[in-house]
């Protein structure tokens, strides 16, 4: 994408926008001004508490009832937005301004059918008679790349994956054509390859309408990758706009200096000893999950893995990478003992797992996926830490105490985080806490499950380098589970690649990315980029082919 | 601390007057509550009897006052009953699920299915009508409300990744039950624990109106009124003022039961 030409009209105006939290007058968003010129894709780039989110609302007045507009102008095609009556804002949102949101599983309602959503804009903003609404409807279907069209209209959301929700949402807007479409984190709920099948297509689609694009991501390579011109905003404030070659290549800021640095980039090549016995061994693992129930009908099992086979030697990161439904996590969950193998054997320094259930509990431990789920609310820093070294024999009271403080010491989270809940720390900082309770006990081998996907780009790098600097001190072996091959190029050491219940591919990581030989390594590795670092401070961004 | 509601302390005040009654008459009440005074009978309420006297002669404060006690204690151990037997039998049953979790539950839902005060009629039937068999049957009465909330919030808990991630720390199923998931369920236990003191309080009014109660001549608000009735109309005061104590202890617990809720529910945090 070149944003070379100039715009001289101009869509959708923004000036000095600035918001604030009714009552105590805290300032959410500063100043922001920017042009959005027709059928140009534009990129708001930020993380979590940038504003970029409330920034986008406040131009259709989706604003929540706490955040009210302190100064500032919004004019589309020369109208001003923000003092727009009820009926105006009716007519305009939809119809003239679409809105794709981030969370496909809730944007569509669950009691209607995929046909009645879709029409419902139609009816309301166009004078189209039933029949052609329906052949509007089916011809979107079509072009959004869903299978069956005549079936999907009477279907529920429920029936679709979280890739084809989104192609529906995107359906539903797009139907109406309207001038601009504001996306925000459009895929971010997705994995990474069908996060850019939809990018693709939302593209595809605009650009045929000459619909243009407010895409809004804290993820600066997609946005990079679409976009002509891109804003970086920092807490509440644009810190950087720009022609997105031209913030790549030269950024000014330090913040989008520091976003560009915080982009996972290849690990160092590092030499293990694999002719010793691996460390954990899994054998043929077969794992079926009950199937559901119906009256007079017996259950049908659905299989998860089909005899996979892994071995993880000391000290080795090996990555397990695949798309959601890959098995990845099943695995991962087996090898821990929370999912029971149907069949298969899984060994553990040589001997069989569960010959030794209780030593293998303490040297195998795992940090999950999603920081504010897996640490419980009720409990202290330094109790969630404590309680991992409960079975540890061998360590008095006192002992315990003063290691669960070195372990958080250890992550970056001395003094008084001690006595902190959960709640009162960030993501980045509850997954750090995460990783100390699976590291308290020196396990010799580490099981992360997605450990860092929830997290912010910035956030995302010191928690890898955390991790990777407690791997290299003590040398656990670690299974690192991972839809993002950027962050698994940086961590991992060998790559295992799987889809559908299977192992199709694994090496080590230089051959998998350089030269992968199945097809889905080859779309899953198209879906990020390889990046070089150049001399002021920017990136080029090479995005590897599919074919 | 935050500050408590408008409503909260309205509530606040009405249970901590009640409280303080009930406490101030195990030592001292304007007079005899039991004794009879055929002199002053149906007494309307003035200078020496307050609230006036029912058809004995006997002062219907001194009355009320003792009966705040019955009140608050049949209310507080049925309380306490349900609640131990209900978060138990709801823990066992929404961590084990499967076929004990089935079990559990039709049982548990055929006794919801019958009324709270109809359970209570027949089992007060079977045990005979006192002060232990009105806990006792309201007890049983309410035990599958608090079996199936503790039931959901376990439920929903049990799926949360500490419980995973307790399990592979090596903990044993009943220290995680313990540990992680009872405390997690504190809150919706207390704001049910609140609104059925409640419940309890009219149940145990009610059933005493129908004589099922603590038998006279002990004082309770139910037997009271029940006492009263065929006098209302020379005496309004013996329906008013123990109908009064009731709607206004009601109308305490649940504006308090309100205002613990959205103290303990996490989601209302930092909401004004």
């Amino acid at each position: 994408m070149s944003g070379a030409e100039v715009h001289t009209n101009t869509l959708l105006s923004v000036r000095g926008l600035s918001l604030a939290v009714a009552g105590s007058g805290r300032q959410v968003v500063k100043d922001v001004s920017f042009d959005i010129a027709p059928g140009e894709i534009f990129g708001i780039v930020g993380e979590s508490g940038s504003g970029k989110t409330l920034t986008t609302r406040s131009l259709i007045r989706l604003l929540p009832q706490a955040i009210t507009v302190t100064s500032g102008l919004v004019q589309y095609k020369g109208r001003d937005a923000l003092g727009m009556t009820h009926r105006e804002l009716r007519d305009l949102r939809g119809a003239e301004i679409g809105v794709v949101f981030q969370e496909p599983m809730t944007s569509l309602n669950p009691s209607m059918t995929i046909g009645r959503q879709l029409e419902e804009g139609l009816i309301l903003h166009t004078k189209l008679q039933p029949e052609e609404r329906r052949h509007r409807i089916l011809d979107m279907l079509k072009r959004v790349g869903i299978r069956d069209p005549e079936g999907a209209l009477t279907a529920y959301p429920h029936e679709f994956s979280g890739g084809m929700r989104q192609r529906i949402m995107l359906a539903s807007v797009m139907l109406l054509k309207p001038a601009l479409l504001i996306a925000d984190e459009p895929t971010t709920a997705l994995d990474a390859v069908i996060q850019r099948d939809v990018m693709e297509l939302m593209v595809e689609l605009t650009q045929a309408e000459g619909t243009a694009v407010l895409l809004i991501s804290h993820d600066l390579p997609m946005v990079a990758r679409y976009t002509s011109r891109i804003v970086v905003m920092e807490k509440g404030s644009i810190v950087e706009a720009g022609r997105t070659e031209d913030l790549l290549d030269a950024p000014q800021h330090s913040y989008t200096k520091k976003l560009l640095q915080s982009l996972p980039l290849r690990g160092e090549v590092r030499v293990l000893d694999t002719a010793k016995a691996p460390m954990v061994s899994a054998k043929d693992i077969v794992v079926d999950y009950p199937g559901r129930k119906s009256f007079l009908k017996k259950a049908q099992a659905k299989r998860a893995l089909h005899g996979v086979s892994i071995d993880i030697h000391e000290g080795e990161v090996v990555a397990l990478v695949g798309g959601s439904g890959s098995g990845k996590t099943t695995l991962g969950r087996t090898i821990a003992g929370l999912v029971k193998e149907s069949s298969g054997n899984i060994q553990f320094q040589g001997r069989s797992r569960d010959a030794d259930w209780r030593d293998y509990r303490l040297n195998c431990q795992m940090v999950f996926q999603d920081p504010y789920s897996s640490l419980d609310p009720r409990m202290t820093i330094l109790a969630l830490v404590e309680e991992a070294l409960r079975l540890v024999p061998d360590l008095d009271r006192a002992a315990k105490r003063q290691r669960a403080r070195e372990v958080l010491e250890e992550v970056g989270l001395g003094g008084d985080f001690a006595d902190r809940y959960p709640h009162e720390l960030s993501g980045g900082q509850r997954q750090r806490v995460a990783i100390a309770r699976a590291i308290a006990r020196r396990p010799r081998f580490l099981i992360a499950d997605e450990p860092v996907s929830a997290l912010d780009v910035t956030v995302r790098a010191q928690v890898l380098d955390l991790f990777s600097d407690l791997q290299k001190r003590y040398g656990f072996s670690c299974l690192f589970i991972s839809h993002d091959l950027g962050v698994v190029e940086q961590v991992a050491d060998r790559v295992v690649v799987m889809q559908d219940g299977r192992i199709i591919e694994q090496g080590d990581r230089d051959t998998i990315f350089d030269n992968p030989q199945e097809a889905y390594t080859r779309r899953l590795l198209s879906a990020i980029p390889a990046l070089a670092i150049n001399e002021q401070g920017g990136v080029k961004l090479k995005w590897r082919l599919e074919a | 601390m935050k500050k408590l509601t408008f409503n909260g302390l309205i509530g606040g005040i009405l249970i901590g007057v009640l409280l303080v009654t009930a406490l101030l008459s195990l030592v001292w009440t304007p007079f005899d509550p039991m004794k009879l005074s055929f002199t002053a009978r149906l007494a309307a309420p003035g200078a020496e009897h307050l609230l006036g006297t029912d058809e004995f002669g006997r002062d219907v404060l001194s009355r009320l006052m003792v009966g705040a006690r019955a009140a608050i204690w049949i209310g507080a151990l049925t309380v306490a009953f349900a609640t131990v037997c209900g978060t138990i039998i709801g823990l066992i049953s929404g961590y084990a699920r499967g076929w004990i979790d089935g079990v559990i539950m039709a049982i548990n839902n055929a006794l919801m299915a019958f009324p709270g005060i109809l359970l209570a009629l027949g089992l007060l039937a079977v045990f005979g009508a006192n002060q232990y068999g009105i806990i006792f049957a309201l007890g049983i009465a309410y035990t599958p409300s608090m079996a199936r909330v503790v039931r959901g919030a376990v439920l929903s808990l049990r799926e949360r990744e500490f419980i995973e991630a307790s399990k592979v720390m090596g903990n044993s199923e009943l220290f995680t039950m313990l540990r992680h998931i009872l405390p997690n369920c504190l809150a919706p236990i207390t704001v049910l624990a609140t609104s059925m003191f409640g419940w309890a309080i009219l149940s145990e009014s009610a059933l005493s109106f129908l004589g099922l109660g603590v038998p006279p001549p002990a004082p309770t608000w139910g037997n009271m009124l029940a006492a009263g009735r065929p006098f209302f109309e020379q005496a309004v005061w013996l329906g008013l003022f123990p109908g009064l104590c009731i709607a206004l202890t009601l109308l305490g617990i649940n504006l308090l039961g309100d205002a613990l809720r959205d103290k303990l529910d996490p989601r209302m945090r930092g909401l004004k």
